[in-house]
């Protein structure tokens, strides 16, 4: 079990979960969010090759209604 | 065919604006904040007429991972969506959200913000031009939010900025234009599109902001915060589109006293 943190809070996950894995955890859309890990964009083709590891940071964001 | 006469005279009698090599018909860009509902955004956007509309970037709440998308309401195919760093206080900030917003993969776009005081939310502009030389460097099209200092529209432009949005007055207060001789001297120096940002408050504010000859305006708040934001949005197009072509049109001009408009000849004794 890996411990990382997800949008400020934290967030358990198995060994060896992809970041295209974390999101399907989530039931987020990985065409409608971004993803950075560690201050790192994660790029759209990447999200299922990417592992995640201990102790990483992960952001998720959207578009919201703004000025 | 009566249609299609209106649809001639109108491209004859204006440009559509132009910036950063995309075309827009409606010169009135919308901000997408502060509905009571995504269906209520969406139906002001097409009551303005508006092609482009702001988004921000904000993390995805997880706690409500059912709520719908803002891009299910917003197709990007019918709108140009433009990401904005709203709320982004320093020059790494607001690069970082711009690189977020790009990653979507909408466009290269970024409304450009980087605030400087958080009571007045007025643009702190050396950052604002350190992020916009870096963001032109990695090849965005820079919209930067800026107040209506000549100069540093002016090194805005220098530094790659593909149009300059001054203020007319500060975010969400809905003052209108206060300085309307600073706008139209930015319009008469700067090469690139002028398009205002922030500060109309209702439809004669958007007329006379048009009437300075400026290419377009951004709003918001005076369509999110009026009693009927879907009425206020139609309001606003035809302001945009009266002040536009009041501007084309040249007004005439102002005197002391009155002048008769029916002939002083020919009246009985």
């Amino acid at each position: 079990m890996l411990h990382i943190d997800v949008n400020g809070k934290r967030h358990d996950v198995d060994d060896g979960r992809t970041v295209a894995g974390l999101l399907t955890d989530l039931g987020l859309d990985g065409r409608l969010v971004v993803v950075e890990l560690n201050r790192q964009i994660v790029r759209r083709n990447e999200l299922a090759q990417v592992t995640l590891e201990d102790g990483d940071r992960i952001e998720i964001v959207h578009f919201v209604g703004g000025g | 065919m009566t249609q299609s006469i209106e649809v001639e005279s109108r491209t004859h009698l204006d440009d559509p604006l132009v910036i950063g090599g995309r075309t827009f018909r409606s010169r009135l860009i919308l901000g997408t904040g502060k509905y009571g509902s995504h269906l209520e955004t969406v139906q002001a956007v097409r009551a303005s007429g508006a092609e482009m509309v702001t988004v921000a970037v904000r993390r995805v709440d997880l706690d409500a991972t059912h709520e719908e998308s803002l891009l299910h309401h917003l197709d990007p195919r019918e709108f140009f969506l433009l990401p904005n760093t709203a709320g982004c206080y320093s020059a790494e900030e607001a690069i970082r959200y711009a690189r977020l917003g790009r990653e979507a993969g909408l466009s290269d776009w970024v409304k450009l913000e980087v605030i400087g005081d958080e009571e007045t939310l007025l643009p702190d502009v050396e950052a604002l031009l350190v992020a916009t030389r870096t963001l032109v460097a990695e090849g965005f099209t820079v919209l930067p939010y800026t107040n209506d200092d000549l100069i540093t529209a002016l090194k805005l432009e220098d530094a790659g900025a593909a149009a300059v949005m001054p203020l007319a007055s500060p975010i969400g207060s809905g003052q209108g234009l206060l300085n309307a001789l600073n706008v139209r001297l930015l319009k008469s120096r700067l090469s690139v599109p002028v398009v205002v940002d922030a500060g109309v408050g209702t439809a004669s504010d958007a007329c006379v902001t048009m009437e300075q000859g400026v290419d377009g305006i951004l709003m918001n708040t005076a369509l999110a915060a009026s009693d009927r934001p879907v009425l206020m949005a139609r309001a606003m197009r035809l302001a945009v589109e009266a002040g536009r072509a009041a501007y084309l049109a040249g007004r005439m001009p102002k005197r002391e006293w009155a002048i008769p408009s029916s002939p002083t000849a020919g009246m009985l004794d």
